[in-house]
Order: structure tokens, then sequence, then C-alpha cells
């Protein structure tokens, strides 16, 4: 083992051109406009880990997997997997690299494709990377179906004879199939009922603890991320605001925006906590607040807060972008 | 106990969808009370029947949808089997309604004023002015910025979170009794839902209407209700005080439920898992619904349907661990 980070993002950021059309642009005399969906994002993931990343709708959590699986360019910034830098253009070394990752999305109904059997799906990968052939593929998908809790003659049923939570089985074994050392998770239980949720997580531990598994997982629900991450990452309008262990996170948060973000969550425990009111909602991205994008709704917000972009600033455990905070060390 | 009549009461609804495969039964005996200024939490998986029960209390049931059994009263009325104008005066006059969409409830050809104003003078003998008067004063209690200027404004001038605001504000209009609000958060942000709950739960005490709040989120429900109903295949399987219910659930169901809930505070590294899934309303086991899917089941589960047993406290479970007969066998 090395001391590489399975994988490093660094300074990940990515644009939207939402202008209007250039007729409209024209006679409306509106400038091009762009929304930046990510922006300078930094962070590392170390084998067998979980590291997550959480914030509200928007934030730019599934722009963030996208870029890292591939599925979208970044506008700028670098992401190492495995010390190797991932380009774009694709060629056998990248094919190599390709393989040891993988994907699983929020709708386990949107992203199995209805037409093929459950085997077909899970055997895709397979094929694709080389890993089996002939018969031994089946057998392949057969074992991959019971590792995550389903039968083998599934294999031969379309992904509407399941349930929701099944589907989302069948979408972790095609993951699992190409033999990957990382996952990326987005939102991999948010269409799910609570009940369906625990065993899917409890299934992505076990997985994790039998093949050394390291994941990002993304999610809206904190208390999902308290569950399964070693560390977490704060978004807020596509910014990483704070980035600490996750014990650490949750017991001494740094940002006003994730002190704010952890006092949103009821309380099931009935502590009978005070929490402060939380105010204000996200602003529109195209024209996010100048300085930092949180001083709108920030309660202990400063005359250079709405100037500056607060750089990251070493905290016990991570980092914080708040002007608040004193440099540790 | 409750002594007073229950603002709202529902005894043994039954919903039906009549289907060329043969009959649906989607609510199956639900029966619950509302008491006056209560707040009643309703939580369940989806497909519980949670949505069903607010429509049918508010007649808004879509064909082939019917009421096929049981009884709804207001302030101990029939409102089950009322004519549709009838049920028309009582829905917004005495029966405020929030849902999850907030666009649902909001047309988007009339502003805001428009459409507070008209809920208003349908329903209370006021003039345009003091209706307006009570709109603003509404908005403002909504905490809608600068209520005066936005209250002209469309829906679609603003935020979701906004907009769900208004939805309350429109619900609360014209003064009802009980307020029914079906999942009023869960298209919102984190950040947002929290302030909608405080604004929803503040208001309604302050003018002593009762809530039904049916979300599918435990935590809203332990910070905001004051009993709590969970159901299960369109059955209630556990109904009580909100702490009783969480923090000692009795139900194997509800036991379940709770700790398969991830938590800010628990560090265990396994969730609780219930196997299986709650079952289509075309295959709902015989007995008890959950009998397939309990760690706890014997014999008697996979023939007889347990009914609501009362327990101490005021809380009435659905299983037969707490029958009498069956505790003496079992506890020895
Ligand atoms: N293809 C696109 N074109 C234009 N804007 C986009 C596009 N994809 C994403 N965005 C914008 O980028 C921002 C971040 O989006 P993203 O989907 O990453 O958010 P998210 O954190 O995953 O949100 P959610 O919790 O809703 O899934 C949003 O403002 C979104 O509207
Ligand atoms: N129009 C309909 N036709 C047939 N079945 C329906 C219809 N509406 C709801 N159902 C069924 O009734 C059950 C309860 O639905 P609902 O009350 O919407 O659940 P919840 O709100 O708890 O998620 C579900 O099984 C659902 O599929
Ligand atoms: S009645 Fe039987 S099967 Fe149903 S919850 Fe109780 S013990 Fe379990
Ligand atoms: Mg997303
Ligand atoms: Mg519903």
């Amino acid at each position: 083992m090395t001391d590489t980070p399975l994988l490093q993002v660094k300074g990940l950021t990515r644009y939207f051109d939402v202008s209007k059309p250039w007729l409209n642009r024209v006679l409306e005399r509106e400038e091009k406009q762009f929304l930046t969906a990510a922006a300078d994002v930094d962070f590392e993931i170390r084998r067998g880990e979980t590291f997550a990343l959480v914030g509200e709708s928007g934030s730019g959590k599934s722009t963030i997997a996208k870029m890292i699986v591939g599925l979208l360019d970044p506008s700028r910034g670098q992401i190492l997997f495995d010390g190797q830098e991932m380009r774009f253009e694709q060629g056998a070394a990248m094919r190599q690299l390709r393989r040891r990752f993988q994907m699983i999305f929020q709708d386990p109904f949107a992203s199995l494709n209805p037409r093929w059997r459950v085997g077909a799906i899970i055997a895709e990968p397979i094929r694709t990377f080389g890993i089996a052939s002939g018969a031994d593929i089946n057998r392949e998908v057969g074992r991959l179906l019971e590792v995550v809790g389903l039968s083998s003659n599934d294999a031969d049923k379309f992904p509407h004879e399941f349930s929701g939570g099944q589907r989302q089985r069948i979408a972790i074994a095609r993951a699992l199939s190409s033999k990957p050392e990382f996952i990326v998770c987005d939102e991999p239980t948010s269409a799910l009922d609570v009940s369906v949720q625990a065993q899917i997580l409890n299934l992505m531990r076990d997985l994790q603890d039998e093949f050394g598994l390291t994941y990002l997982l993304i999610s809206h629900d904190l208390s999902v991320v308290r569950h399964m991450a070693n560390r977490i990452g704060v978004l807020y309008l596509g910014r990483l605001v704070e980035e600490a262990d996750a014990k650490r996170l949750f017991t001494d948060p740094q940002h006003p925006y994730t002190r704010m973000l952890l006092d949103a969550v009821p309380d099931l425990a009935l502590s009978g906590r005070r929490r402060t009111p939380v105010t204000g909602e996200i602003p529109n991205p195209i024209n996010p607040p100048p300085g930092c994008a949180f001083h709108p709704r920030c309660p202990s917000v400063m005359d250079v807060c709405k100037q500056k972009i607060p750089e990251p600033r070493r905290t016990a455990t991570g980092c914080a972008a708040c002007f608040l905070i004193a440099e540790n060390e | 106990m409750m002594t007073a009549e229950p603002l709202l009461s529902v005894r043994d609804l039954i919903v039906e969808f009549p289907t060329r495969r043969g009959t649906l039964r989607a609510l199956d005996h639900v029966s619950f009370d509302i008491a006056k200024g209560e707040v009643l939490g309703m939580v369940g998986e989806s497909g519980a029947g949670k949505s069903l029960t607010g429509a049918a209390i508010i007649g808004l049931l879509e064909p082939p949808g019917r009421i096929a059994g049981g009884e709804i009263r207001l302030r101990g009325e029939r409102i089950d089997n009322l004519a549709p104008e009838k049920m028309r005066r009582i829905r917004g006059r005495r029966i405020g309604m929030v849902f999850q969409d907030p666009l649902t409830s909001l047309n988007p050809l009339y502003t805001v004023a428009q459409q507070l104003i008209e809920t208003i003078r349908t329903h209370m003998d006021v003039s345009e002015k003091e209706a307006r008067a009570r709109a603003v004063a509404l908005l403002d209690r909504v905490g809608i910025p600068a209520a005066a200027r936005r209250i002209d404004d469309y829906p679609h001038h603003f935020s979701g979170g906004m907009r769900q605001r208004v939805v309350i504000a429109l619900a609360l209009a014209a003064e009802p009794e009980l307020v029914i609000a079906d999942e009023p958060t869960t298209a919102l942000d984190v950040s947002v839902q929290a302030q909608i709950i405080d604004v929803l739960k503040e208001i309604c005490a302050e003018r002593g209407a009762s809530v039904m709040l049916i979300t599918h989120d435990m935590g809203v429900i332990a910070e905001t209700a004051d009993r709590v109903a969970v159901l299960y295949a369109g059955r209630v399987a556990e109904i009580g005080p909100v702490r009783d219910v969480i923090q000692a659930a009795e139900h194997p169901y509800t036991a379940g439920l709770m700790g398969a809930i991830p938590t800010l505070t628990q560090t265990a590294p396994r969730l609780t898992q219930i196997p299986g899934s709650m079952p289509r309303l075309n295959a709902i086991p015989q007995g008890c619904a959950f009998n397939p899917r309990c760690p706890h089941v014997f014999d008697r589960c996979r023939t007889q349907r347990p009914e609501l047993i009362d327990r101490a406290g005021g809380r009435q479970v659905a299983c037969w661990l707490y029958d009498p007969a069956t505790q003496e066998v079992r506890h020895d």
C-alpha cells in the first residue's frame, strides 16, 4: 500500500453556459450568462475511506460526481486517480483506469435499461473490460447477484419485476462487476423508504469491508452521511465551505453554514436541544452574492465577507472557508 | 385520556379502488381521533396510505377511488357522505390544506393578493379592504418580507420556500379548525424545511387549529407532533403520544423503523434491518399485514388480523403480542 490518496481533486471547476439564445441576447442587449456549478473544489480520498459530500439542492454535488467519473468535462482543475491524472480522451491507459471506478445513481429506475434482462445488465461491464468470458460470465453474474442479496435466478428477469430497493441492489451488482476499487454513489438511497435505505446502507458497508472499497458518497441527508462517512465535505453554491473528520464535523462544526445545516436537522432523539432558527434560502446560482456566498444568511457576517471570497483555512481536522476562523498551528 | 369530543374522528375508514382485476383495498379499517389544538403526525413508508387518508377526509379522493366503509366526523357531524357542494364549503372554511408541491395550491394566473382575498371573502363576510388587510397581516405572519408589497406578485415570483409560506397563509385564511398538511416540506431544501415546519406549527397553535401532519420523516414528527399514527399497508399499526412511540415503540414494525433510521447521535455500525419491503395492495398477507417481515411472528399472526389494542398512556397497538391472551402464554 502506498500513501498516495486514491483520489485527488484539485481546483475542480465547472461552468455552464445558461445564456438565452443568441438572437434574444442581441435583442435584449444581454451579456452571456454563466452558472458556476463547482468552483475551486479540492479534496482527497484515502483508500478504504468513505468520503461524503453534503449540500442542499444545486450545491454542485452531482456535477462534481459526474466530472470524477468522466461523464462531464471540468472547465478547470485536475482529477488524479491513484496518482495518475485522468484525461478525457480515450486510450488504453484510460480504459484500464476506467475499470477501477464505478458509479451508482439515485434513481434505480432510470439507471437500468428496462429492455435488458438483469443478467445482461450486470454482464455488460464484465464483457467491456474483458473480466471473464463464455460460461464464466454467467457464473460471475450469479455470484454477484448473491453478493448483493438477490438470487442467481434473478438474472433472467427484467428490472420492472423488482422493487426500488432490489433495483438498487442490481445497480450495485453491476457496479461491482468490473471489480472496482472506488465507487461514486450519488444519493444512492434518496429514492428509497427508510427500511429499505437501511438494507442498502448496511449492504454498502458489508461490501466495503469485504472488498476494501473506497466510496465517494453524495447525499443531502446529514444523518446518512454521519452514519456512513469517515470524512465529510460540505458544499454551498459550488464551493467546499468545510471539510473535516466525520465525528469532528458533527461535534465541532466550524463554518457557520455547517452549523446552520446541523441545526436544521430535526431531532429524533427528543433531546430538547436549543437551536438557532435557520434563516433565508439559497440564492440564485447565476448571480451569487459577492464575497462569501453565504454572507446574506450568515449570523456572524462582517464587512470583509461581502467583499472577498474566503480562502480555506486549516482547522483541527480539515479546513473551512470563513473569515471567522483563526488559522490553526 | 381524552374526555372532550375529538375535533376529528375517523372510524374504520375503508378506501377501495375497483380495477379490472378485482377491488384493491388501500385503507383497511383506519381509526384515529384528533383533539382540538392537537398536532397528529401520520407516518409510514410510501404507499402506506397516508395521502389517501388525508384525501378521504377532505373529500378529494380521485375516482374510481371511493370510501367503501367507515365514518369521518368533524365535531361529531358526519362529513364522509356530504353532497359535493356542502363538502366544498367545509374545505377551505373548516379544513385547510397544504400539499407537497405549493404550485398545486396556487393559481399561476392570479396574484397572491387576488387568491388570498378571494378565499377570505368566499368564507367570511368582510369587505374587500378588510380582506386585503387580513391577507397582508397573514403573509407577514408566515414570514414573507415586505408583505404589503409582495402580496401583488404572482406565485412564480416567489422561491419554493416562500411559496409554501404563501400556501400556509392561504390554508389558514378562513381560520379553519383543522389543517391537513401532506408532506409540506418534502420538496424543499433541508435548511428551509425547518423554517416551514416552525411557521406551520406556531401559527396553528396561535389560532387553536388542529393539524394532521402527513410525512415520511420521523424526525419532523418527533419535533412537531403531539401524537403519531404509524401506518403500514393501509392499516394503523400503532398510535400514541409521540415520545412514547419514538422512544419505546411497541409494534414490531415501528420498532424496526426506528432502528432503521440513521441519526446524528447514534454510532452503531449497522442499522436495524427489516427484511423485505411493504407489500403491494394486491398481495397483502393474511392475518397481520406485517407478519412475513416480523421477527416475532407466531401462528396466530398468519391467520388472524390484530385489531388496535389499548395500552397504557393512551397508546394503541395492532399486534398480537399485546393481546392479554397471548401475553399469558408467552411471558411465563
Ligand atoms: N447541464 C447543466 N446546464 C446548466 N446548469 C446546470 C447543468 N447541470 C447542473 N447545473 C446547475 O449547476 C448547479 C449544481 O447542480 P448539481 O446537479 O451538481 O447540484 P446537486 O448538488 O447535485 O443538487 P441536487 O441535490 O438537487 O441533486 C445547479 O445550480 C444546477 O442548476
Ligand atoms: N388512483 C389510484 N389507483 C389505484 N391505487 C392507488 C391510487 N391512488 C393510490 N393508490 C394506492 O393506494 C396506496 C396508498 O397510497 P397513498 O395514500 O398515496 O400512500 P402514501 O401517501 O402513504 O405514500 C398505494 O398502494 C397506492 O398505490
Ligand atoms: S401481530 Fe404478529 S406478525 Fe404482526 S407485528 Fe405482531 S407479532 Fe408481528
Ligand atoms: Mg444531484
Ligand atoms: Mg403521499
